[in-house]
This record gives C-alpha cells, structure tokens and sequence, in this order.
C-alpha cells in the first residue's frame, strides 16, 4: 500500500515536470523564433540616399522627419548621421542653435548629440555613413550606442 | 427555498447558501470584488461591440474611431462607456488591493489568493495599457513610446522584451497589431481564467474575513447578500451610463511619428513611474526599486508573525495609527525630495567627480530609504510596534510615495515636464 502511494505520487509528479518542461521549450521555440524574426529584419541593410555630397554645406545641419535622421555637415568637412530619437524616452528631438532639444522632458544635446541637460544619460545615436558615387548613403537600419562623441565618429570624403 | 432558475441559479451558484451577517456589511468589502467583476462584464460587452467598428491598421484605426463617433448612434457613447470603465476599473481593482491588505485578509489560508489577486491587477494594468494605443491619436502614440521605452531600461532582458512587444525598435503597426491581439484576445481569456480561480479561492476560504471567526450569525445568501449586489451593480450602471453621455473620452489628432507634443505623458496611472525616472537613475527606477516592491508585495503573507488579527482593520487600533502617521511622513519625505530634486536639477551639480549611477541612482536611493528606515525603526523602539504593524507602515509609506508621484507628474508637470510654479 505504501509503495503503491509513493508510485502514484512519483507518476503525477513526473508527468507535472513533463507537462512543464513541454510548454517551457514550447515558449522558449516561441520567443526564440520571434526574435530571430527581429534580427532578420534589423540584418536587412537599408541604405537612405540622402541626397549629393555637394549640396550639404559645411556648417549646416539637415532634417529627414520620414527618416528620423538629421545630417550634420561640420565646417571640416566632416559628416555625422545622428538619429532625432532621444535616448531618454524616444521624444523627437528638435535642432536648435546649440544642438538639439527634446520636446518631451526638455533634455538638451550639443552638436555632437552629447548630453548638455538630462534626464537623458546617453548621447543620440549615430549611423553609419558612406558616400557612394557622390551621394551621401546612411544605414538607417543599424543605429549606433555610444557614450559620447569622438573624431572617429565623423565621416570624411577627400 | 423553491428551486431557482436561469440568472437567479446562477448567482446563488457564486454564494453559499448561508453566509455571515457581518461579512455582507457593505463597509467589510465596499463591494470592490463584485464592482471590479461587474466592470468586467461591460467591459466585455462594449468591448466586443467595439470590434465591429475598430480596424486594426496605422491608416485605419483613428478613422474607424472617428467614424465610430460621427456616423454611428450611441456611437460616442459606446466608446465612452468602454473608456470610462476601464479607467474606473485600474481605480477600483487598485482599492480592492488596499481592502484586503489593510483589513489583515492575506494571510493563512488566502494567501494563495493574495497572488490571484496581484496577477488580476496586472491584467487590469496590461489590459488598460494595450487598450490605450487602439485609438491611435498623438495622446496614445506617445504614451506607448514613452512606456516601452521605460521598459528598455531594464537590464538585459529589458531591450529585446521592448522590441518584442512592438515588434520594433520603435511604435509602429505592427505594434498596434500586437496590442490589438493581446487586448481583445489573450489578455481577456487570462482574466476570466483568473477570475474564476481567484472567486473559487474565496469560496473555499469560506468567504470573506471577518473580525472574530467563533461569533457567527449566519443569513441566507439570497436574499441578503444577493439584493445588495443588485442594487449596487445597477447603481454603478446607471452612473457609468449618466457619466458617459456628458463626458467625452479624449481623442487628439492622429498619431504623428515626427512630432512629440510637449510635454508627453504616460498614460496617467503609470505617470508615478515617469515622475521616478525624472529623479533616480533608471537602473533603479526600473529595476532596484520596483524589483524590491514587487518582492515585497509576494512576500508578505509568509513573513513570521507573531500575531496576526485576521479581519480586523489595520490589525489593531495602533496600526491604524501607525498607518495615519506613516501616511502623512511619505507625503512630506516624498514632496521634499521632488522638490529638493528638481531645484538641484537632479543632482547633476556633483557630476565629473563621481559616476553617473552614484550621483543620479545611490544617492537619492538613500535619501529616500534611510530616513524611511530610520522612521519604521522609531515606531519599533517608541511605539513598540509589531511585526505586522511595520509590514504595514512600509507597505503604506510606499504606495503613498507612488501616488505622490503620480499626482505630481499628472497635476503639477507643464511644459518640458517642470513644476508649474517654476515654470516661466
Ligand atoms: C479587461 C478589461 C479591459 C480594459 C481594462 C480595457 C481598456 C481599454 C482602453 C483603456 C481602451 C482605450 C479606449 C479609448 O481611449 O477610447 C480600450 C479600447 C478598446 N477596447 Fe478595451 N478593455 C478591456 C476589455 C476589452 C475587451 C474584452 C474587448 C473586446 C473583446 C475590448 C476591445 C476594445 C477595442 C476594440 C478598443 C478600441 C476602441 C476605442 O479605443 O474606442 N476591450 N480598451
Ligand atoms: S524623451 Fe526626450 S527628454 Fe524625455
């Protein structure tokens, strides 16, 4: 009798654990797959002509609302992508005289998309940069985290 | 009693037959189980009538809404129906966690329920948040960015959860599609799977506490208890109804991607969070601090307890004082670190010298929690207060904080979210 109790006790027991461990992998199949479909998306390079090398002066700063992008054409020469999209909670940032400024919980950034102000902590995003046969190309698809600004950041065409 | 049919079978079929005079006075319970069930059902009901009218797309749900309101009759009055209640139900289902905890009715053989209860009380929060994108106007559009944005602040997985539930790195259509789902599909099948556990708990806790188990009176259900509920559920639509034909749910202009209102806010219950985020690191504004309440809050009913007066408010007349007095020492501690906070500009002033988690993250962390520890020590050593009695007091210094926070970040953030009195 007392076997036979400890034996049924044991097969609900395992059958519990078997029951849980099939939904688990089930989830976990699920939650895998669904973000494997995100980096799909993310590998999926989509580069934005914004527009020929030669019509962005030194000096300037360009908006692309659609694109969430604004270009940067530094007085060097240099160019720098920095995303409109505030690292505090995703406001849209708005240019200013002193760089940008969100709209949401007024913090401020300096040219360079550094923090002036918070309550953001973190710099804007950057994208990558190339020019190809004269136009300026942005990946708009693999933004960049970074901390602050550094030279190397900037893109120079000779 | 004669056998009873339809309706009448099935309400008794809630209730015992009998049940104690005490547990069905209104001011045991307030009725908020029952409320926060009924709301439930219209909820449902205006929600699935909703559906005909509602298209799930970025060019066609702010249209379907206008539409709805416009060309439909009683259109308006459906959507405001559904709105109104869902809001009254994040209020209500909020209360019905206070009634239970103050009035000691946790523990022992509820404490399973107590878990029933925090996951409907997530659901109605989930509920109301997914909800809350449908309309898909610059209100809804901002409220989500914003709220999933806090959600990447969570370490590690706080990221990928994010971009899973909008199925991007930022609000999009396949968002709404998303939310759309979960509203109108999973999270209402979860909820009445919940709620059926939760009202079988109750049941075999042989109903609600009351102060002194040995002195029972006992009534038939029907019909003492079941009248009340009636009069009650038909006042509450009546008022819902009158409400909702003068008061319109709010619909801004249609979600814009490119441009942020200024300033832009959570939805409201949630602002407690955003107000928060405004003066403690994230890290611990999005993971420390709700990590230690949310572990508090399941952990309650298995501290060791000396003693504990099941069903008797506040546990004694001392708690309820010690609860008086906690109340008052979380809105002054907690008006004054705001207030402090914002005049320091987030203690920004120190930075360059130390790193940003300290500055922003420990420090205001301990400003807050010493004193509060230093407080729930005092009413150990003075006032002698038991185990319960502090459960109690901290339990209460920190929701309080919450709804300081709310009302602040709600009542007193205009533009570019500063206090009104400063603002320029
Ligand atoms: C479980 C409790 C529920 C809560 C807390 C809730 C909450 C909400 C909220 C806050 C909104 C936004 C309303 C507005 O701004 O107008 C909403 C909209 C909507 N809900 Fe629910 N809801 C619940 C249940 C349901 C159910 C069961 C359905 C359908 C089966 C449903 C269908 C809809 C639809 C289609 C909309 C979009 C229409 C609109 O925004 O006016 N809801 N809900
Ligand atoms: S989202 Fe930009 S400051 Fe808050």
């Amino acid at each position: 009798m007392e076997d036979l109790k400890k034996i049924k006790l044991t097969r609900r027991q395992w059958l519990k654990a078997l029951i849980i461990s099939i939904l688990s992998i089930e989830l976990m199949y699920v939650f895998t797959s669904l973000s494997k479909n995100n980096l799909r998306r993310k590998q999926n390079k989509s580069m934005y002509n914004a527009g020929k090398l030669s019509s962005f002066q030194p000096g300037q700063v360009y908006p692309f609302g659609t694109q969430k992008l604004y270009l940067s054409r530094f007085e060097d020469g240099g160019l720098l992508a920095i995303s409109t999209r505030c690292t505090h909670l995703g406001c849209m940032v708005q240019a200013n005289d002193n760089g940008f400024v969100c709209p949401c919980h007024a913090s401020s950034f300096n040219q360079y998309g550094e923090v002036l102000s918070s309550p953001a902590i973190r710099a804007l995003d950057i994208f990558p940069v190339e020019v190809e046969k004269g136009m300026v190309m942005v990946d708009l698809s693999s933004p960049i985290k970074r901390k602050g600004f550094d030279k190397s950041q900037l893109h120079y065409e000779s | 009693m004669g056998k009873q049919t339809g309706i009448r079978a099935f309400l008794l079929h809630l209730h015992p037959k009998q049940v104690d005079e005490r547990a069905i006075k209104f001011t045991r319970t307030f009725g908020l189980g029952g409320i926060n069930a009924l709301l439930f059902v219209i909820l449902a009901v205006s929600g699935l009538l909703l559906r005909f009218a509602y298209i799930p797309s970025q060019v066609g749900a702010y249209d379907s809404i206008l539409a709805l309101q416009n060309n439909v009759s009683f259109g308006s009055l459906l959507r405001n129906l559904h709105h109104w209640s869902a809001m009254l139900m994040v209020v209500t289902a909020f209360l019905h966690l206070l009634r239970v905890f103050y009035s000691i009715s946790i523990f022992q053989e509820r404490r399973k329920n107590w878990f029933f209860g925090l996951g409907l009380m997530l659901l109605v929060l989930f509920s109301n948040f997914t909800g809350y994108l449908l309309p898909w106007d610059q209100l809804s559009y901002w409220a989500v960015t914003i709220m999933t944005n806090m959600l990447e602040y969570f370490p590690v997985i706080g990221q990928p959860l994010a971009n899973l539930f909008r199925g991007g790195d930022s609000v999009n259509e396949q968002t709404l599609l998303n939310f759309f789902t979960l509203h109108t599909g999973l999270l209402p099948l979860l909820f009445v799977v919940f709620s059926i556990l939760h009202i079988w708990q109750v049941r075999k806790a042989k109903g609600v506490t009351v102060s002194d188990k040995t002195a029972r009176t006992m009534v038939p259900a029907y019909p003492n208890l079941v009248w009340k509920e009636i009069v009650l559920a038909l006042l509450l639509i009546a008022l819902l109804l009158v409400f909702s034909m003068f008061v319109d749910a709010p619909l801004q202009e249609k979600a814009n991607p490119a441009i942020s209102p200024n300033p832009s806010k959570a939805p409201w219950y949630f602002m407690g969070f955003q107000e928060m985020l405004m003066h403690i690191h994230p890290f611990f504004a999005v993971f420390v601090i709700p990590v230690i309440v949310v572990a508090f809050l399941c952990y309650v009913p298995y501290f060791k307890y000396q003693e504990l007066n099941i069903g008797q408010w506040f546990h004694s007349a001392k708690g309820k004082k010690l609860t008086i007095v906690s109340i008052l020492f979380s809105c002054v501690l907690t008006l004054l670190l705001i207030l402090i906070s914002d005049i320091s500009a987030g203690f920004q002033t120190l930075s360059g010298k130390l790193p940003l988690i300290i500055i922003t993250g420990l420090i205001p962390f301990f400003l807050y929690f010493t004193p509060m520890l230093a407080f729930l020590f005092l009413l150990k050593k003075q006032q002698e207060a038991s185990r319960i009695e502090l459960i109690i007091a901290f339990f209460t210094i920190i929701t309080m904080s919450y709804l300081v926070m709310m009302f602040v970040g709600i009542l007193l953030r205009g533009k570019n979210m500063e206090l009104i009195f400063f603002q320029t």
